[in-house]
């Protein structure tokens, strides 16, 4: 086995937040992987990805040109990541910050989801980004749910430790979500 | 024991607190400064010294003074910065004086940018500086090796008395894999007591230094500082080999480029091609022993670098003309997919390579 996977959004949004809760979550079912960043310029404003790269072995290479699976939280992110999904691939769209998209590709399995809507239906907005997460690993069962609740708190810093149960709460609405769309 | 997930440059720094490093200079620079704020955080925890200096220049040359004492030192850089550091590599290597310095390559020639490039291999490898030398050059391909080879780079560089280099980029830099953060043996003795600088009160004085002006002096100075490096290569040789008895071709990389190649290496094999893969670990001394044997079989080879062709010279220079070398480079700016890769490999074994 080996996936990887890409997220990618504007910064702030919680991408590379996602992108190590992914890693962890790998890491505590006992795979292999790597986590690369977008860095520089994009760290300073702008757009973020990061892509994961899970294995059942040693992770090759920490890069791709043909994704497993994408998340892609605003429109660019979909402009740009959606075409390079690998045939019997997954993309996942936050359809909040990517109104217009009209995206689809022959052999991708797209999810169109209001991260923000049902983030903000539990309380606070900033927890888009676990719920894409969720969803992404309830369509693609890379990880289990479990392990990504369980990694919360290496992920989360101390501080915001008090924040997991609501953070868990986002994981498994997402995961909801997908599961029935 | 739980593996923590930390980054490249993280774990150049962790494995430089596990080797007994206390002593650190540095001026900060994209894409390592982890390097120095995590060491920044801890040494003076340890009674140690970080010392964020004025200059590049200034910070070679703590080293150079830290290492004249003895006792474990490093600075770290990007290829700019470490080009300033050459003068100061080279009076170390001609004083024969320890220290670990570490590059992160980014891109030149010049200011050129900050995305990962291979582009200092020649300046790693032909010493940089001026003057007849080497240093040790290592390159990690994992965040593993980044922690792995950071203690070996001190271990050899004591053992020998001379720089050693860890030569890595922006990606092994940046990117976050599991890391097993263990601890080497320390207090070996290098025999460091009968040279190092500590105050001559109640002995001989001593003198550390790279200049011999004595007829014939310095000439005997470069055939034993030869001597040394002939030894190096003949005992601490790496390489990581995996070739198959009938493989059709051999593709050859280092650090980060390794890592690309090996999953295209990976999809041809799927595919039932036998390729193999050969990934040096030591720079200099280069691994040339493992590059004859492929040259005896004849067995093509492709170097793929994240430049315009510098190992490959190497890797030429080894097989002496013994199998045909194919040579895939990737300026900096651009990362190449596993599958560009992948493709040149395929051309190759159909024989359809330009």
């Amino acid at each position: 086995m080996n996936y990887a996977s890409i997220m990618a959004g504007f910064g702030g949004q919680g991408i590379l937040m996602i992108g190590n809760l992914l890693s962890i979550g790998a890491l505590e079912q006992g795979l292999g992987c790597t986590y690369f960043p977008s860095y520089g310029v994009e760290m300073r404003g702008g757009t973020a990805n990061c892509t994961v790269t899970i294995s059942d072995k040693e992770v090759g290479s920490p890069v791709t040109a043909r994704p497993d699976g994408v998340i892609a939280m605003n429109g660019p992110s979909v402009d740009k990541f959606g075409p390079r999904v690998k045939e019997g691939g997954f993309l996942l769209i936050n359809t909040d910050m990517a109104q217009d998209e009209k995206f689809s590709k022959d052999g991708v399995n797209v999810l169109r989801i209001g991260c923000n809507t049902i983030a903000t239906e539990l309380g606070n907005p900033k927890l888009a980004s676990m719920v894409a997460l969720g969803a992404f690993v309830e369509k693609t069962g890379i990880v289990t749910i479990d392990s990504l609740v369980q990694a919360l708190p290496r992920v989360l810093p101390e501080k915001a430790h008090k924040l997991i149960p609501l953070n868990e709460k986002a994981l498994k609405a997402g995961a909801k979500y997908a599961a029935e769309n | 024991m739980t593996k923590s997930f930390e980054k490249g440059n993280v774990a150049i720094a962790k494995a430089a607190v596990s080797a007994g490093c206390l002593y650190y200079f540095g001026y900060p620079i994209t894409p390592q400064s982890d390097i120095p704020e995590y060491l920044s955080g801890v040494l003076p925890g340890l009674g140690g010294q970080f010392v964020q200096a004025e200059s590049e220049v200034a910070s070679i040359n703590m080293l150079l003074g830290a290492g004249s004492t003895g006792k474990r030192a490093m600075t770290s850089s990007s290829s700019p910065g470490i080009s300033l550091k050459q003068e100061g590599i080279s009076y170390m290597a001609g004083s024969e004086i320890p220290g670990v310095i570490v590059n992160i390559q980014r891109s030149g020639p010049g200011l050129g940018g900050i995305s990962a490039s291979q582009g200092d291999y020649f300046q790693s490898t032909r010493g940089g500086g001026h003057g007849d030398y080497r240093t040790i050059v290592l390159a990690p391909a994992t965040v593993q090796e980044m922690y792995d080879l950071t203690i070996l780079a001190f271990d050899l560089s004591d053992k020998y008395r001379i720089p050693s280099m860890i030569l890595a980029d922006a990606m092994l830099g940046q990117m976050k894999e599991p890391l097993d953060e263990w601890k080497p043996e320390l207090g070996i003795d290098y025999g460091h007591s009968e040279w190092i600088l500590t105050g001559a009160k109640g002995r001989e004085r001593r003198r550390v230094k790279s200049l011999y002006l004595g007829d014939g002096d310095l000439a005997e100075h470069n055939w034993r500082l030869a001597e040394k490096h002939k030894r190096i290569a003949e005992n601490e040789t790496r390489a990581s080999v995996d070739i198959p008895e009938d493989a059709e071709l051999v593709v050859t990389a280092f650090g980060s480029a390794a890592r690309i190649a090996r999953t295209a290496v990976d999809r041809a094999r799927e595919e039932g091609h036998s390729v193999g893969m050969l990934r040096p670990i030591t720079l200099w001394p280069f691994p040339a022993e493992e590059f004859v044997k492929v040259g005896e079989k004849g067995t093509p080879i492709l170097a793929v670098e994240l430049n315009t062709g510098q190992m490959v010279e190497d890797v030429e220079i080894a097989v002496k003309g013994a199998s045909k070398v194919s040579f895939c480079g990737y300026p900096p700016g651009y990362l190449p997919s596993p599958d560009e890769i992948y493709e040149k490999i395929m051309e190759i074994l159909k024989g359809e390579e330009n």
